[in-house]
C-alpha cells in the first residue's frame, strides 16, 4: 500500500491559513453547507460507517460519542476540541492547527449542528501561544462571513467559539480536569459519576474530541466515493496522523493508512535510525504508551492488532524512537520524571506512587537495588494501574510494566549504573 | 426514587438506586476502610483507601463513588483490594510524621484505626516527610503539615459550610498541600478559628491549642484561686470521650470530675447567659424604642464576631454591645466574686470549658481584662476536658453527681439552649416578651426558631407587637442572611448568627465524631434539659437578680457597660 | 489578630492600568483566571505574579485568594517568584533527551554562565528546565518568550539562537 495518504492533510500547504477566502477557494465550508441539511443522528452516523475512533488518546467511537451527545435533553450544551496535546512526542494537532486550521473550526462548527450545542470552547496548550493569534483571527472571520453566530448561513443555528489557554499542565488534556481549567480553577480531574458527556464544562453536557478528530469530519461529510474507507485495513479502514520523533533520520508528522507496519513507519517515512544505529524500544502513544521491543517492530498499525501484541492502541498518536544509546531503564527514569511533574496530586496511588516509583528507578539506575525493590516497584505500579482516580495515574506506568515484561534484563541485579 | 436489588460479599441487598456502594455496605454493617470520606461532605474520592471491586469492572471502584445499579455485584476483601488498600496506606504512611505517643490526637486518629484494623506491621516504603514545623501563630488553633494526609475534609468544611475558604488545595504532585494563601499564617488570613478544620480533621494535622498545661500549673500552685466555668453545649457532649451515647446529659458527673480535678469552685456558664439575655433584650428594647440601629445581632458566637469584624465590618453597628456568656462571666468573676471573696483579682484563675476554639482568640481581646489581668485565664475545648478527666482517672460514667457551686452556679432553661442554634433567640424572646408587654408567657417554645435549617426566619407576636426575627447557622448561611438584610430584602429586627452548624453544640472544639447527626441529638438534649427544668426564663434566675440587686442594679447601667459590654473593631486581613 | 506588614512589592498606579486592561479584555469574569493571569505574567517584566498582583485580582474579580494561590501554585506556566527578561525553557522530555538535549544544556549553561533556576546579575536571562512542548521533530530545543528554538544540536546554532532571541525582545520592547 502507499506509506502516505493525503485526506485528513489535504489542504496542508494548498491555501494560506491565515485566510477564510483562501480556505472557501479550496472547497472550505462546503462541508458545512451539507451538514446544515442533515440531522444530527446522520451526521454522526456518517461517522460510524467510517469506524471513525477518537483521536485523542481514549479512541471511544466518535459517531457513538456525538449521537449519545446528541441524546442528552438539555438547554445548554457545550462542544470542546481538546488542543491540550500534552504527551510528550505528540505534535501532530499543532502541524493541523498550523497549516488547516479552518477545517478544524468547520469541524467544531459541525458537531455543535450535530450535537445541538450553543457553544464551542478550544482549549488549547499555553506551549502553542504562537498560534493564538491565527485561531483568533480565523473565529473572527468566520463570525464576519456568518460561519459563526446568531444565525449560521440563515439555518437558524446559533453558535459560538471561545479561545481557551492551558497554562502548564498535561493532566488538563483529562475532559475533567479539562473542564476545571475552563473554569478558572486548578485542572485536578473531578470524580466520576457524573462524567463530561452529562457534566462537563460549567457543569453543563460536554461533547469534547481532539483537533484531529474534529478535522476529519468535514472530510468525510463530502466522501462521497468512500476514498477514507478504502485506505488502511479492512478492520481499520481510514488514515491517521502520526508524529514520529526521536532517534530518526527524519521526525516529523506524517499522514499514514492504517495497517502499516511500525517498521514501515520507521524505516521508510522517518527515514531509519540516526546514523542507523540499532533500535532499543519505541514508545507509541505518547509518555503513558507501552514500550515496544525490537522483536515487536511488525505489528500493524491498528488499533486491534496494537491492542493484541500488548501495545497501547495507538494513544495520542506519538511515535518515539529510541536507540541503544539509551538504556531501558535510563528511559524509564525520564518518563518517571514527567509524571512526577505531572500528577495533579490529588489522590494518594499516583501522588505517592509516582513518587516512591522515581526512587526505586533512581536505586535501579544506579545499580543499587534488592529483589525486593522490584517486586515493590511492580507492585505500586499495579496499584496505580488499579486504584487511581484519573487516566493519568492508570496509565503513567505503563511503559515501566510493560518494559518488566519485555525487558526483564534491565531489572536484574547488576550492580551497573544506567548511563542516559 | 426506585430500588435496585445488589449485592456485596454475595449478600444480597435492597436500597434506592443511586446509594453510594460504602453507605449500602454500612446496612450490612460492613464498614469499609475510608479516610476522606466524611457522611456530611460530598465524596471527594482521593484517599483511594474505600476501593472495592465490582463485577465487570478492570479497575477498582471507590465505594464513596460507586452508584448503587440493579444487579451490580460487590466484593470488599478480594486480594486485588487488600492489596490496594494496604499499598494505599503503606504511601500514606510514608508521608506522615509518625510521632503517635507527642500527639494531640494519640488515641482518637482515624490514621491509627486504620493501622490496627489492617495489622501493618512491616512498612515497604521509606519515610518521604518532608517534617515541617509546627504552625503556632493564634490562641486556637495550631496546624502540623507533615501529619496531613490530603484528605481534603478541612478544605471542604471551610469552603462549602462556612464560605470561608481560609485554607484550601495548592501545589501539584509530591508539593500538593492543603495550606493558607501564600503559606501566611492563619491569623492574617481570612480564617475566623472557628475550629470547624480541626474538628473533620481524621488525624493530627489541625488540632486546637492544648492549654491543658497551663490548667494543672494553676491548680498546683497553691497561691491561686482557680475557678472553672462550663459551657452548656459540654454537658450534652462530655460523655462521648467515655464512651457514652451522644447527647447524654452528664452535668452532675462533669461538676464532680472538675472537682476531682482540683477547681475550687465549678461555676456554670448558664448563669452568664441569662445574665446575657438580660443585657441583650434590654438592648433589643431599647433600640426598637428608641430607633436605635436593626436588625440587633447577637455576639456570643466569638466564629461570627471574628467574621463580623473582618468580613462584615460594615455590620459592627448591629452586633449587641453585649459581651458573650464567657466575657460576662469572666468580669463578674473578677470583679463581683472577689469583692465578695474578699480574694485579689489577680489571684483568681478562671478557666472556662467550651465546645469554642474561637474563644481562646476572645479571652485574649483587651476589652475583656483591665487592670493587668484578663478575665477568662485559659480556655479550654471540650476535648482538653476529657483529656484531664483522663489523666485524674475518674470513671465518668459511674461518677457521682454534683452540683454546681454558688453564686454563680444556677442557670435557667434559657441559658442552657444557648448551645443550640436558635436558642439564643428563644431565650431573649422570654425575657423580651414579659419585659416588653408586662405579662406572663404562656408558652415557652418558640418551635419556628429551631431545627437544623439553615436559615430560619420567623415573625414573633410580642401581644401585638410583630418582631421578625431570623436565625443562621454556618457562617455560609450567615453569609446570606446578611446579603439579605444589605439589599433591603429582609426586615428583621433580631438576628441570631452562631457560626457553627447546629450552633455551639456543633463547634470547633467538641468531641471529634461531631457529626451532623450528633448534632441532631445534642441538640435534642439541650431542648429536653429545658423542658426538663423549673426555672426556665433568664430573668427569674434568683442568682442573676441577686446580682443585679447587690452589683449592676438593673441592666445597661452604667456599671453593667463598664464590665458586661464591649465593643469591636475592623480587622485587616492582607 | 496582629496586622502584617506591608508587602516589599507593590503596584505602580501604571500596572494597575495594566491590570485593569487585561481584566477588561477577558471581561472582567473570574473564569478567565488563567488567561488573565497568562496576560499580566507577561506584562510583569520578571515574569512572575507577586502577592500584591493576586490580592487585587482576588478583590476585583470577587473570588478566594486560596483559589488564586492555587492555580498559581498548579500550572507549572504560572510562577510566583522572580524569573528574568527571557526565560529560556529547555525541554526536559524523553524525546529531547534521546536528542541529547543534555548538551543543550550544557552548551547554554556554558555560553550564559548560569545553570537552571539561576538568573544572570542583569535579570536578563534564566534557565528553566520544562516538559515537552510539542517541538520533538526539531529537537533538541528551547522555548522562549513564546517561540520554539530547534535543532540545537551545536554550539553555534545555540549562539545564534540566542542572538534571534535577543533580536526579537529588541523588536518586542
Amino acid at each position: 500500500m502507499a506509506k502516505t495518504v493525503s485526506f485528513i492533510s489535504r489542504n496542508f500547504g494548498t491555501y494560506a491559513p491565515s485566510s477564510l477566502d483562501s480556505y472557501e477557494s479550496v472547497g472550505g465550508f462546503q462541508a458545512l453547507r451539507k451538514a446544515l441539511t442533515m440531522d444530527g443522528y446522520d451526521i454522526a452516523a456518517v461517522l460510524s460507517k467510517n469506524q471513525v475512533q477518537g483521536r485523542g488518546g481514549a479512541a471511544y467511537d466518535m459517531g457513538k460519542k456525538w449521537s449519545q451527545a446528541r441524546d442528552v435533553e438539555a438547554p445548554l450544551k457545550c462542544v470542546v476540541c481538546n488542543a491540550d496535546e500534552g504527551e510528550p512526542g505528540t505534535f501532530k494537532d499543532r502541524e493541523i492547527l498550523t497549516r488547516d486550521p479552518f477545517q478544524m473550526l468547520e469541524g467544531m462548527i459541525i458537531a455543535g449542528w450535530a450535537v445541538n450545542a450553543q457553544d464551542g470552547y478550544i482549549y488549547m496548550r499555553e506551549e502553542y501561544s504562537h498560534l493564538r493569534p491565527l485561531l483568533l483571527s480565523a473565529i473572527d472571520q468566520c463570525e464576519k462571513k456568518g460561519y459563526l453566530g446568531e444565525d449560521i448561513l440563515g439555518s437558524g443555528f446559533r453558535y459560538r467559539l471561545h479561545l481557551y489557554s492551558g497554562a502548564g499542565a498535561y493532566v488538563c488534556g483529562e475532559g475533567s480536569a479539562l473542564s476545571e481549567s475552563i473554569e478558572g480553577k486548578a485542572g485536578r480531574p473531578r470524580l466520576k459519576p457524573p462524567y463530561i458527556k452529562q457534566s462537563g464544562v460549567y457543569h453543563l453536557p460536554t461533547c469534547m474530541n481532539n483537533v484531529e478528530s474534529f478535522t476529519l469530519v468535514p472530510g468525510l461529510l463530502m466522501d462521497e466515493q468512500g476514498f477514507y474507507r478504502s485506505q488502511g485495513t479492512r478492520d481499520c479502514p481510514g488514515t491517521k496522523m502520526i508524529s514520529v520523533c526521536g532517534n530518526v533520520k527524519q521526525p516529523g508528522v506524517f499522514e499514514i493508512p492504517f495497517g502499516l507496519t511500525i517498521r514501515e513507519i520507521i524505516d521508510d517515512l522517518a527515514g531509519g535510525t540516526q546514523d542507523n544505529r540499532p533500535i532499543r524500544l519505541v514508545q507509541l502513544g505518547g509518555a503513558s504508551g507501552r514500550l515496544a521491543s525490537p522483536s515487536m517492530l511488525d505489528t500493524p498499525y491498528t488499533y486491534r492488532d496494537m491492542e493484541r501484541a500488548g501495545l497501547t492502541a495507538i494513544g495520542s498518536g506519538a511515535v518515539l524512537v529510541v536507540d541503544n544509546r539509551t538504556s531501558v531503564v535510563g528511559f524509564l527514569r525520564m518518563t518517571q520524571e514527567f509524571f512526577c511533574h505531572e500528577s495533579c496530586g490529588q489522590c494518594t496511588p499516583c501522588r505517592e506512587g509516582n513518587r516512591h516509583i522515581k526512587l526505586l528507578l533512581d536505586k535501579i539506575a544506579a545499580g543499587e537495588h534488592t529483589l525486593r525493590d522490584v517486586a515493590t516497584l511492580s507492585k505500586f505500579a499495579n496499584i496505580m494501574c488499579n486504584a487511581s482516580l484519573c487516566g493519568l495515574g492508570e496509565t503513567a506506568q505503563s511503559a515501566l510494566l510493560s518494559a518488566m515484561e519485555h525487558f526483564p534484563d534491565a531489572f536484574q541485579i547488576k550492580r551497573e549504573v544506567a548511563i542516559r | 426514587m426506585s430500588k435496585v436489588t445488589i449485592k456485596i460479599n454475595n449478600i444480597p441487598l435492597e436500597v434506592e438506586k443511586g446509594t453510594r456502594i460504602i453507605d449500602a455496605a454500612r446496612l450490612l454493617n460492613i464498614d469499609i476502610p475510608h479516610l476522606c470520606y466524611h457522611p456530611d461532605q460530598t465524596a471527594k474520592a482521593h484517599c483511594r483507601l474505600c476501593m472495592v471491586e465490582v463485577a465487570g469492572q478492570r479497575k477498582l471502584q471507590a465505594s464513596c463513588t460507586a452508584l448503587a445499579t440493579e444487579g451490580m455485584e460487590v466484593l470488599t476483601d478480594t486480594k486485588k483490594v487488600y492489596d490496594a488498600q494496604v499499598g494505599v496506606l503503606e504511601m500514606i504512611l510514608a508521608d506522615h510524621k509518625q510521632n503517635c505517643l507527642m500527639c494531640a490526637r494519640n488515641g482518637s486518629c482515624e490514621l491509627q484505626k486504620l493501622c490496627q484494623r489492617f495489622n501493618l506491621l512491616v512498612p515497604d516504603l521509606p519515610s518521604v516527610s518532608k517534617n515541617e514545623p509546627i504552625r503556632v501563630t493564634n490562641p486556637s488553633i495550631v496546624r502540623d503539615p507533615s501529619k496531613c494526609v490530603k484528605c481534603g475534609r478541612c478544605v471542604k468544611v471551610c469552603a462549602d459550610v462556612q464560605g470561608v475558604s481560609a485554607i484550601a488545595y495548592s501545589g501539584r504532585s509530591a508539593d500538593f498541600s492543603i495550606t493558607t494563601a501564600f503559606d501566611a499564617p492563619l491569623d492574617e488570613t481570612d480564617c475566623v478559628l472557628c475550629g470547624q478544620c480541626s474538628l473533620v480533621c481524621p488525624v493530627g494535622a489541625i488540632v486546637e491549642t492544648d492549654n491543658t498545661a497551663d490548667v494543672w500549673r494553676a491548680i498546683h500552685d497553691k497561691s491561686k484561686h482557680v475557678i472553672v466555668q462550663v459551657a452548656p453545649s459540654v454537658r450534652v457532649s462530655l460523655g462521648d470521650q467515655f464512651g457514652m451515647e451522644p447527647g447524654e446529659l452528664v452535668t452532675g458527673k462533669m461538676v464532680t470530675a472538675l472537682k476531682l480535678l482540683g477547681f475550687e469552685k465549678v461555676f456554670d456558664t448558664n448563669f452568664a447567659a441569662d445574665l446575657t439575655i438580660m443585657e441583650e433584650a434590654s438592648e433589643l428594647l431599647s433600640r426598637i424604642q428608641t430607633g436605635g440601629t436593626l436588625p440587633l445581632v447577637t455576639s456570643c458566637s466569638s466564629g461570627w464576631v471574628n467574621y463580623a469584624e473582618k468580613h462584615h465590618p460594615e455590620l459592627l453597628p448591629h452586633l449587641s454591645t453585649a459581651k458573650s456568656p464567657q466575657g460576662m462571666f469572666g468580669a463578674v468573676v473578677k470583679t463581683y466574686y472577689a469583692e465578695k471573696t474578699g480574694i485579689d483579682p489577680k489571684d483568681i484563675v478562671s478557666v472556662s470549658v467550651m465546645p469554642c476554639t474561637a474563644k481562646k482568640f476572645e479571652a485574649t481581646r483587651p476589652e475583656l481584662g483591665r487592670d493587668g489581668y484578663r478575665d477568662v485565664d485559659v480556655v479550654l475545648t471540650t476535648r482538653e476536658l476529657a483529656k484531664l478527666i483522663h489523666y485524674e482517672g475518674v470513671d465518668l460514667i459511674n461518677a457521682p453527681e454534683s452540683e454546681f457551686d454558688s453564686p454563680l452556679g444556677t442557670g435557667s432553661g434559657a441559658g442552657a439552649i444557648f448551645g443550640v442554634t436558635g436558642g439564643v433567640m428563644e431565650a431573649a424572646l422570654r425575657t423580651a416578651y414579659e419585659k416588653l408587654t408586662g405579662k406572663t408567657l404562656a408558652r415557652l417554645d418558640f418551635e419556628t426558631v429551631r431545627g437544623f435549617d439553615g436559615i430560619k426566619e420567623s415573625t414573633v407576636d410580642l401581644d401585638g407587637t410583630p418582631v421578625r426575627v431570623a436565625v443562621a447557622h454556618g457562617l455560609k448561611n450567615a453569609d446570606e442572611l446578611i446579603r439579605r438584610v444589605k439589599s433591603g430584602e429582609a426586615n428583621y429586627t433580631f438576628v441570631e448568627i452562631m457560626a457553627c452548624p447546629g450552633g455551639c453544640i456543633g463547634g470547633g472544639g467538641q468531641p471529634i465524631g461531631t457529626t451532623n447527626a450528633v448534632r441532631r441529638r445534642r441538640i435534642k438534649a439541650l431542648y429536653a434539659l429545658d423542658q426538663s427544668l423549673p426555672l426556665r426564663k433568664s430573668h427569674e434566675n434568683p442568682d442573676v437578680q441577686a446580682l443585679y440587686r447587690d452589683y449592676f442594679h438593673e441592666p445597661l447601667s452604667h456599671r453593667a457597660h463598664e464590665l458586661l459590654h464591649t465593643s469591636y473593631k475592623r480587622r485587616e486581613t492582607r | 489578630m496582629k496586622t502584617f506588614e506591608q508587602f516589599p512589592e507593590q503596584i505602580t498606579d501604571d500596572f494597575a492600568n495594566k491590570m485593569d486592561d487585561i481584566l477588561q479584555r477577558h471581561d472582567n469574569d473570574p473564569k478567565k483566571l488563567i488567561g488573565i493571569l497568562l496576560d499580566i505574567q507577561d506584562a510583569v517584566d520578571l515574569h512572575y505574579i507577586t502577592q500584591p498582583i493576586a490580592y487585587r485580582l482576588a478583590k476585583r474579580l470577587n473570588i478566594k485568594i486560596t483559589q488564586i494561590y492555587d492555580v498559581l501554585t498548579f500550572y507549572a506556566g504560572l510562577y510566583t517568584q522572580p524569573r528574568a527578561h527571557f526565560c529560556i525553557q529547555i525541554c526536559d522530555s524523553a524525546p529531547c533527551r534521546v536528542n541529547d538535549s543534555e548538551g543543550l544544556h550544557v552548551a547554554l549553561k556554558d555560553i550564559l554562565g548560569i545553570d537552571i533556576g539561576e538568573v544572570t546579575y542583569d535579570n536578563r536571562f534564566t534557565l528553566e528546565k520544562v516538559p515537552c512542548f510539542g517541538a520533538c521533530d526539531v529537537s533538541p530545543a528551547f522555548r522562549a518568550g513564546g517561540k520554539v528554538y530547534g535543532r540545537l544540536s551545536t554550539r553555534e546554532s545555540v549562539i545564534d539562537a540566542l542572538k534571534e532571541l535577543m533580536r526579537e525582545g529588541e523588536s518586542n520592547g
